[in-house]
């Protein structure tokens, strides 16, 4: 680690760069590609160090995204993170601003109404699969079941009921998983 | 937009609060943006939400961050954009490089495991959350109850039980749904 030389700098950025633009649904659906390309390929970090820092990215605050920085940090330190943080920024967000822009000054084209229309129910399906995505490794696993989907129970009952901030039930898992209840 | 606010009135209110948005969400930030752009700051409304969150998910790059790129560019432009993604990843950044250089020492202990979980199965649950407040928005789709019905459920199996690729759910399902909503329009 910290070894890397300016070529192999680059071409890490490009690799990020092209994983960019073919990361839709958010830069995790190209982790596989990126695991090959810094864990397999050229050996830059282990096996254990690609998956915690997704690990890491997840448990803290804000977009899951930012597991891309902790495995450039991993992979050359400093200069590591910003090389793969900003070539998984740049081209998505140059071309998310360059679509949302030219949408904008069409709204009322029928074109883009049918996207927005006929987009609606396919948003809501997703979100949906994610949350089960995320939720099913808890279920599978007998000893944790019971609490995972009491705390899924009591997330779902509290948000739609009361008007209070995610955060607390965040807490209220962290307390609970500590004590050992899932 | 009855019902929504002017939106965010400098830069700065943008950056801090896509900050503050930021870091209330643990294990995935849209539950947070949800609760905080429509029902708190009221600077979208859930069509809006939706609308946004569809083109967010259909383009590359984290829905989040396209989300705040694009809030960010229809009120204050470029400026807006990076004040917006700047709000949501510098302090976030910040965070998880530190946890970056602890962790370590803590990822053994059964405690910090196990919270970990726990975060984890919450997380789920606000995404699941944030699903049913928005259903509600299907109602004035002009395809219809049932063939919104249809498309959110064939996306669902496609994506959570038969694991289709993401991107192959979107090119297959995406271009026959926006034909049916054109043809719908059309009458």
């Amino acid at each position: 680690m910290n070894g890397l030389s300016a070529t192999d700098l680059l071409s890490l950025l490009g690799h990020f760069m092209l994983l960019s633009l073919l990361a839709v649904g958010g830069a995790i659906t190209t982790a596989s590609d990126m695991h090959r390309y810094v864990v397999v390929e050229h050996g830059w970090i282990s096996d254990a160090q690609f998956t915690s820092s997704i690990a890491i990215a997840q448990a803290a605050p804000g977009p899951n995204v930012l597991f891309v920085a902790v495995i450039g940090w991993n992979v050359a330190g400093a200069a590591g993170a910003l090389v793969t943080l900003a070539g998984t920024m740049l081209p998505s967000t140059l071309l998310v601003l360059a679509v949302s822009r030219w949408a904008a000054q069409r709204r009322e084209h029928p074109g883009v109404r049918a996207f927005t229309t006929g987009m609606a129910p396919l948003t809501l399906g997703l979100l949906l699969a994610t949350g089960w995505v995320l939720a099913e490794p808890f279920v599978r696993v007998p000893g944790q079941r019971v609490g995972a989907l009491a705390l899924i129970a009591v997330t779902i009952v509290a948000m739609m009921r009361f008007r209070l901030s995610p955060m607390w039930l965040v807490a209220l898992g962290a307390v609970v998983g500590a004590a050992g209840g899932i | 937009m009855t019902d929504t606010s002017p939106g965010p009135r400098s830069l700065a209110d943008l950056f801090f609060s896509f900050n503050r948005l930021a870091l209330q969400g643990f294990g995935g930030v849209l539950a947070v943006a949800q609760v905080e752009l429509v029902e708190n700051k009221r600077w979208l409304t859930r069509e809006q939400f939706v609308e946004l969150l569809s083109a967010s998910q259909v383009l590359p790059g984290p829905n989040v961050v396209n989300l705040a790129l694009m809030l960010g560019d229809r009120w204050f432009g470029t400026r807006g954009a990076l004040a917006a993604l700047a709000g949501l990843l510098l302090v976030p950044l910040a965070i998880v490089m530190a946890l970056t250089l602890v962790y370590d020492r803590f990822s053994g202990v059964p405690a910090v495991a196990g919270a970990l979980r726990g975060m984890g199965a919450v997380a789920a649950g606000l995404v699941l959350v944030t699903a049913f407040k928005l259903i509600g928005t299907l109602r004035g789709n002009r395809m219809g109850a049932l063939a919104c019905g249809v498309i959110a459920a064939a996306t669902f199996a496609a994506i959570a039980l038969a694991r289709v690729p993401l991107v192959w759910v979107i090119l297959c399902i995406g271009p026959m749904a926006c034909a049916f909503a054109w043809r719908r329009l059309r009458r």
